[in-house]
């Protein structure tokens, strides 16, 4: 009931957002139904049944819970950020700071409700028991969340939608002919498609064609989460749509894909077929490290860089299931800080933009003379996004760094530790570099930061450094719980 | 019906060469509506048992969408944009048929690899649709990445997607109705979203040639990136 709610809510919501005239109620809207929908989702997440019901499409597990966690909570955080954006944005023609012409915004009806329908289809992926619903629901998300990257209608926002558009339809299609694939294997003994069925029939699949399943699994949902080689829409779409449409996708929607494939690993490994899932994964993460490394050195765009940092997370995640064991456990408690730490830092990097009307990390200088909270915000989340303590990231990335050396992974934990490394030296210089110094000239000098726009921001930041410093318990047994039920510990 | 199963897999593969070899704008488009067709005739004559109201419903209703509405949609993309009615290639025709053959080859021989679980009660009656569902996909893949237009894409990933429906109606038996419903929906909307895209495209760049679509890179990247229609 309460999961039906959690979906119906946003859609309701996001339909009615369509029609409403007035710009402030439609916000009141969007920020009152995010509240709400946090409010349920914990409400949802703290009744989790242990041992999970084996009726439904629709069900709520420690693994799909944690995910919902995340996206709610920042969906919420986000929606207030974006009601003091959207009054700022305005209406009318605004000048392209690239290049020099005229454009204007999708209209702010069509832009709330594609949020909250966005938030209704990502709220679908993570309570989705059956595969075949489990694609609708991913194919949706692409669907709404497409023309919130052309909200600025240019042309460079309109060649990224054109390209998340076509590549993550292409890619969750094949997706699809994965989940056939899984049906074939499935065929033998009419076994229901649904997670937990399954998982109890795991032994009669049909090995071969059940592995065939798993990599169209990990292609398709894999080019919708941004593993290398691909991500090629991820910087593109992150770069060019509005800065919390790139806080939800980074934090949000590349969890919900990872979703996808962990479901599928759930079934192949109590299959027996955890070792091939874990080969893969393990390779793929790190390919996905080193690529980001490759593309955030010497990086122009701070936008980008953000992007390419979200592709490393990915691979972290990939790689901390592949190591398994308490690897597993820090890739889940690691999606809950990539998303948190990676949804301020857009946000900010928001607030960056406004002010220095630039995506140059070369031309961005002195963020702490021109907006001193923004600027030392962007400090801590780019030291927190490298790892560096007393952050929230570093715990999890030292747990998967821990959970490789502790299974004489060593070629891994030293090829790991050395994109880390390449990354954290890279993203640190292009972020101090912007933070110190003095803005040049041609910069306006900014009013005071409008607290909209802080307020998310210090908070997610709290949250970041907070879960740093201190696990809280209930978290910690979800994260045991969702680790456990992807067949480690 | 053994025999009429398979003349509609020949007939498949037939159109898959005509739409790897046609330069007509329309003429592709029509060829993917029939093709839509034909595919939604499968699950009555590829199946064993008869078959149930909700498939014959989904089978009717996918033949409409493929057969008339995406038709529909992509002759009025063209009208309203005004475009050349060629095909515009990357890779030139014989040179695209000549690929067809060794994706057939290749199809066939993946197929090959790639054995049924023959146990009980499948399904099909004609040895044809793996190699013909996977030749469907990827002749879908070639028109998207040969072909220079944003509509022949549209396209393409509706051939792809007819590809991944011959497998799933004639292969497997539990497709529930509320799944394929959403299937179904998704990919329409999906095609409608990329029409609207194209008349922005369009619009923005006085043309859908989806190779303009190239001033996000990250090396190279001019200063000042040209402004659109140059």
């Amino acid at each position: 009931m309460l999961i039906i709610a959690l979906i119906l809510i946003p859609s309701l919501a996001g339909i009615s957002a369509f029609f409403i005239r007035n710009d402030p109620a439609r916000r009141m809207l969007l920020a009152a139904t995010a509240v709400i929908h946090l409010f349920l989702s914990f409400q949802a997440v703290s009744q989790i049944p242990l041992s999970p019901a084996n009726c439904c499409w629709l069900a709520l597990d420690p693994l799909g819970g944690l995910f919902l966690m995340i996206t709610s909570l920042l969906f919420a955080v986000v929606s207030i950020y974006s009601v003091g954006y959207l009054g700022r944005e305005g209406i009318g023609e605004k000048k392209d700071f690239v290049s020099s012409y005229f454009f204007v915004n999708a209209p702010e009806a069509v832009f709330t409700g594609c949020l909250l329908l966005f938030l209704a289809t990502m709220t679908m992926v993570t309570t989705s028991q059956h595969m075949g619903l489990l694609w609708v629901a991913v194919e949706a998300t692409t669907l709404t969340s497409a023309p919130l990257i052309y909200f600025h209608r240019h042309h460079r926002s309109l060649e990224a939608a054109w390209k998340y558009l076509l590549i993550c339809s292409v890619g969750i299609a094949i997706a699809l002919l994965g989940t056939f694939f899984l049906a074939v294997a499935a065929s033998n003994q009419d076994i229901p498609l649904t997670v937990n069925g399954l998982m109890t029939h795991a032994s009669n699949l049909e090995p071969t064609w059940l592995k065939a399943a798993f990599i169209f699994f990990i292609v398709g949902y894999g080019t919708k989460m941004g593993l290398a080689p691909l991500n090629t829409w991820l910087p593109d779409a992150h770069s060019e749509s509005p800065s919390l449409v790139s806080a939800l996708m980074s934090g949000a929607l590349l969890n919900c894909a990872f979703l996808g494939i962990l479901r599928m690993f759930q079934v192949a490994s109590s299959a027996g077929l955890a070792p091939f899932g874990q080969g893969i994964l393990l390779i793929l993460g790190l390919a996905s490290m080193a690529l980001a490394a490759i593309f955030i050195l010497g990086q122009t765009d701070y936008k980008r860089m953000l992007a390419y940092s979200s592709v490393e997370h990915m691979g972290i995640l990939s790689f901390g299931v592949g190591l398994g064991g308490a690897g597993a456990f820090g890739a889940m408690l690691h999606a809950v800080n990539h998303s948190l730490t990676k949804g301020m830092l857009f946000m900010v990097a928001g607030n960056a933009l406004t002010a220095f009307k630039t995506k140059s990390t070369l031309e961005v200088k002195g963020m702490l003379r021109l907006i001193p909270v923004s600027g030392a915000l962007w400090i801590a989340g780019i030291l927190a996004i490298t790892g560096s303590p007393p952050f929230g990231p570093f715990i999890s990335e030292f747990t998967i760094l821990k959970a490789a050396l502790d299974q004489g992974e060593w070629l891994a934990a030293v090829l790991y530790l050395s994109f880390l490394a390449v990354i954290f030296v890279a993203m640190a210089t292009i972020g101090i570099r912007m933070a110190f110094g003095t803005p040049e000239n041609g910069v306006a000098m900014a009013k005071k930061e409008p607290v909209l726009s802080i307020a998310p921001c210090i908070a997610l930041g709290a949250l970041v450094l907070f879960l740093g410093l201190y696990v809280p318990p209930s978290l910690d047994v979800i994260i045991h719980e969702a680790a456990r039920s992807l067949g480690f510990l | 019906m053994a025999n009429l199963a398979d003349m509609i897999m020949i007939l498949l593969i037939l159109t898959n060469f005509a739409l790897l070899g046609s330069s007509l704008l329309g003429m592709c488009i029509n060829i993917a509506a029939f093709q839509g067709i034909i595919i939604g005739v499968l699950p009555f004559v590829t199946g064993q048992d008869p078959v149930s109201i909700e498939t014959a419903v989904m089978a009717a209703g996918a033949m409409a969408l493929k057969g008339v509405v995406f038709p529909w949609l992509m002759f009025r993309a063209i009208r309203e944009t005004n475009v050349k009615r060629e095909v515009e290639p990357f890779v030139g025709y014989s040179t695209s048929l000549m690929l067809g053959v060794v994706g057939l080859v290749a199809s066939m021989w993946l197929a090959g690899r790639l054995c049924l679980p023959l146990a009980g009660k499948t399904i099909t009656n004609t040895s044809l649709i793996m190699p013909v569902s996977f030749f469907t996909m990827l002749a879908g893949l070639f028109l998207i990445v040969a072909r220079k237009k944003a509509i022949t894409q549209v396209l393409g990933y509706l051939v792809m997607e007819n590809g991944i429906y011959i497998f799933g109606a004639s292969i497997v038996m539990e497709r529930p109705w509320l799944v394929e419903l959403g299937v179904l929906l998704d990919v329409f909307v999906a095609v409608f979203t990329m029409g609207i895209v194209i008349f922005y495209i369009n619009r923005e760049f006085d043309s859908i040639d989806a190779s303009r679509l190239a001033h996000l890179r990250d090396w190279r990247r001019a200063k000042n990136a040209s402004a659109p229609g140059i």
